[in-house]
């Protein structure tokens, strides 16, 4: 079975390669034959990576200890759901999986597009066969999972694996990498669609129709990567927070950062055929920042900052983008007279300039997150010392940053474009900067001084006005001319113009996730030794212990707090934080006891033992609006499946026209 | 043509900006990281913000009710003796679970001027396997180092 498995994996590292090297040939020789050969290897390369990625599953739920891989990342009792998350647990089958996920993309791509695109296809087989065969030939010779155990001569079988860290054992963590993989891998597709055209100089912006779904759904999988990764932090690592600025968590918000700017900007282009280089360098960026991504992740040069993983593969990365990059900017710098703008700024407050800000301002974070992330290596190169740089920096860079996107998020959509007229801006503001400025004296007066959390539930206040009354004049004006109810009228003005409304829906849940964020400043942490009978009270809430209670069983030991809590008197539950002892591993671990509502989490976490080990240490987190992130993820989610749902065709009487909105004559301008 | 200077004075102010509060963020948290080695061969470290990696000597750890007490060491085949660091956890936060015996730790804080290490953060590593520590992963790493011959 090994060899076989390995067999697959050479045989699609080949066919992937030959269909680099076939494509290239069939264009530029215009030998149609050779084009097929090489649509038929991305086809075949797939079969090969699908047949590999079978076997290692196979080995991993049959329990198959033979394999070194298998008797490393799973052991025989652990569940389902994580044995087949043990096939991208670990370096070599992680890298298998990115390779499958890769070879289904391009075959996909391939086969929906070979009619269409004719001309465009065999680029895009180069570009996504070559980063195929780059992930497979990783697989082949550096991080091959179908290594058996030998002693001697003979394959032997360990009789039990080591298993699954028991932080990841959670159905979070289960679906988190391949959510973010998908993400990761996905942007190739738009990049080598934005490329061939570029190479084959395609008139017009045809790329971008073509490209539009798989970038929005790629974008969707990496939010909700990165949102799963952020939930499984905040309710399994115990120390009440989401995002830690880590090098690792940096990465997958990198690509995320200038894929939102791509969605952004191409707007512009569609629209007005201007910022043709900025979205083929934003478009470029967010591929190479997703393989960045995965270096670091897959323990590469950075994670050496860490300290905590160390590998021997990230070289080939650096060579892989050094050549990528090389490649890419060369045909933009050669071209420089098909990306020319055909259109000039005219105004500082448009909708053109309003698009500009957003990407000027997505690349500062970008960059800032980046050089804070490469700030070892970096000082490291020019001073000799490593630095290191933490959230304080993170922070300070990008709070304001956010705000700032925040307001775009509520002025953006409504300015017009070319240039926006004092008079509709007073009509689109007042009302909503009204709400901003209430919300802010009444922050204020109830005693909040915290400033970026003020400005940031202002701004919230601002958009989401701005946002309702969007929906409100347009389902008006559908409501009058089709004589039906406002929330049928409501469905209807979206479902004419989904990529609007779809986009409003991603904003407001973008909103909702900013009350949760500075809803940190509002947040009480307390930490206490306590003993059995002891009793604190922390915002509001009476924490009580009242035992502890101690468990033995083959996988771990368990000490278990029952805490009781009760506000003004009221018994709200018995809340059981607790602590395990892994006998295998020989880890402690905290498992925390969360009480979600809506109002606001009580976070308990036993945090370990005083320090002569007779009474628990207790830590208390109360976290009053940490659940709006949660909420406004599924909402991100449904507003992104809302924008993808193709606009209704609508009859030409039926047709709401720009003079009929005399209310809001922006609309009709589209998104 | 006035146009477009206002276009620049603008990206501009917000490029400054946000090069001011980087530059300015990067003071308030910069931190030399250093092994025990490089930490020995420093000049003048008293006065930086230190992060210093080593592994708990077995049997160092001492916990009285102020803090926690322990000796960092470090020793490979190209050091003639082991180097070690007494550090003096002074920190409000429960140690880390994995902070154990011979485990591997990172501290954070400064040398004081008594030769003790003054920490007020560790993260802490098992000298066996990898560990997620607090806040350090939200996406793949698990594993990520088990394969490395330094776990």
């Amino acid at each position: 079975m090994e060899n076989l498995g390995y067999l697959a994996v050479l045989l699609a590292f080949v066919l992937s390669a030959y269909a680099v090297v076939a494509a290239l040939g069939g264009k530029l020789r215009r030998n149609p034959f050779l084009e097929l050969s090489a649509e038929r290897a991305v086809l075949a390369a797939w079969l090969m990576t699908t047949a590999a990625s079978a076997i290692l599953l196979h080995a991993i739920l049959t329990d198959n200890f033979s394999f070194n891989y298998v008797a490393s990342r799973s052991n025989a009792s652990l569940d389902l759901l994580y044995k087949v998350a043990a096939w991208w647990g670990g370096q070599e089958g992680s890298l298998l999986f990115w390779s499958w996920i890769a070879a289904t993309y391009s075959f996909v791509a391939v086969y929906t597009g070979r009619r269409r695109h004719r001309n465009l296809i065999p680029y895009v087989v180069v570009v996504m066969a070559g980063t195929q065969a780059f992930f497979l030939g990783l697989v082949a010779f550096e991080a091959n999972p179908f290594q058996v155990i030998m002693s001697g001569p003979q394959i032997t079988a360990v009789p039990d694996g080591q298993g699954l860290n028991p932080l990841l054992q959670h159905p979070m963590m289960a679906i988190h990498p391949p959510m973010l993989y998908l993400g990761y891998v996905g942007f190739t597709v738009p990049f080598a669609f934005a490329l061939a055209s570029l190479i084959t100089r395609q008139p017009g912006e045809r790329w971008i129709h073509t490209t539009r779904v798989w970038t929005m759904v790629t974008w969707l999988f990496q939010s909700i990567g990165i949102l799963l990764g952020a939930r499984w932090a905040y309710v399994v690592l115990g120390w009440g927070g989401y995002w830690g600025w880590d090098p690792v968590e940096n990465a997958s918000l990198l690509p995320w950062i200038t894929g939102t700017a791509f969605l952004h900007s191409v707007m512009m282009q569609e629209k007005k055929g201007m910022m043709k280089v900025w979205n083929i360098v934003l478009i470029s960026a967010t591929f190479f920042l997703c393989i960045f991504g995965t270096m670091m992740t897959r323990g590469g040069l950075v994670s050496s900052v860490h300290a905590f993983a160390q590998s021997e593969i990230g070289v080939y990365f650096v060579w892989y983008l050094i050549i990528g990059i090389g490649i890419t900017a060369y045909f933009i710098a050669s071209r420089r007279q098909y990306l020319r703008s055909e259109a000039e700024l005219e105004s500082v407050v448009s909708r053109e300039s309003s698009f500009l800000f957003n990407n000027v301002i997505l690349l500062a974070s970008c960059f800032a997150v980046l050089w804070g992330t490469l700030f070892p290596v970096i000082s490291e190169y020019f001073t000799g010392n490593k630095i290191t740089v933490g959230a304080p920096f993170f922070n300070k860079v990008n709070v304001p940053i956010a705000l700032f996107l925040l307001f775009l998020t509520g002025v953006g959509p409504l300015f017009a474009w070319r240039r926006t007229s004092l008079e509709s801006l007073r009509r689109n503001f007042q009302w909503p900067a009204l709400a901003a400025l209430l919300c802010s004296a009444a922050l204020f007066a109830a005693g909040m001084r915290h400033f970026y959390a003020t400005v940031c539930f202002s701004l919230c206040a601002f958009v989401t006005l701005t946002v309702l009354m969007e929906f409100y004049r347009g389902g008006r004006v559908i409501q009058r001319k089709l004589g039906r109810s406002l929330p049928s009228a409501l469905v209807e003005l979206t479902w004419r113009n989904t990529r609007r409304y779809g986009g409003y829906l991603v904003h407001m849940a973008i909103v909702l996730m900013f009350v949760g964020f500075a809803g940190a400043a509002f947040n009480i942490i307390h930490q206490q030794e306590m003993a059995v009978g002891d009793s604190i009270e922390v915002g509001g809430y009476e924490f009580k212990l009242q035992n502890v209670s101690e468990m033995d069983n083959p996988n771990y030991f368990r000490a278990v707090a029952a805490i009781d809590v009760t506000r003004n008197g009221e018994f709200l539950e018995t809340m059981m934080p607790e602590r395990r002892f892994y006998h295998a591993s020989q880890q402690p671990t905290s498992r925390v006891d969360v009480r979600n509502r809506l109002g606001g989490d009580v976070y308990l976490v036993y945090a370990g033992q005083s320090s002569d080990g007779a009474n628990p240490i207790v830590q208390v987190y109360l976290n009053p609006l940490v659940n709006w992130i949660w909420i406004g993820s599924f909402m991100l989610v449904l507003g992104t499946l809302v924008a993808l749902i193709p606009s209704k065709r609508v009859r030409r009487a039926e047709r709401v026209r720009p003079a009929q909105l005399k209310e809001q004559p922006i609309a009709a301008s589209g998104d | 043509m006035r146009k477009q200077a206002k276009f620049v004075a603008i990206v501009a102010a917000i490029v400054v900006t946000l090069a001011w509060m980087g530059v300015s963020g990067v003071k308030e948290s910069a931190t030399y990281y250093v092994t025990l080695e490089e930490l020995m061969a420093m000049d003048n470290p008293g006065s930086k913000r230190i992060r210093v990696g080593g592994d708990v000597a077995d049997g160092s750890i001492v916990r009285t009710s102020e803090s926690v007490e322990f000796t960092l060491h470090q020793q490979d085949e190209s050091m003639a003796a082991a180097k070690v660091l007494d550090v003096v956890y002074t920190g409000e936060d429960p140690l880390p679970d994995t902070f154990r015996d011979k485990a591997q730790a990172l501290c954070d804080g400064f040398l004081r001027a008594d030769g003790k290490f003054e920490a007020t953060k560790i993260q802490a590593k098992c000298a066996s396997k990898y560990e997620a520590e607090p806040g350090a992963d939200a996406a793949p790493v698990y594993g990520a180092g088990a394969t490395s011959p330094t776990d």
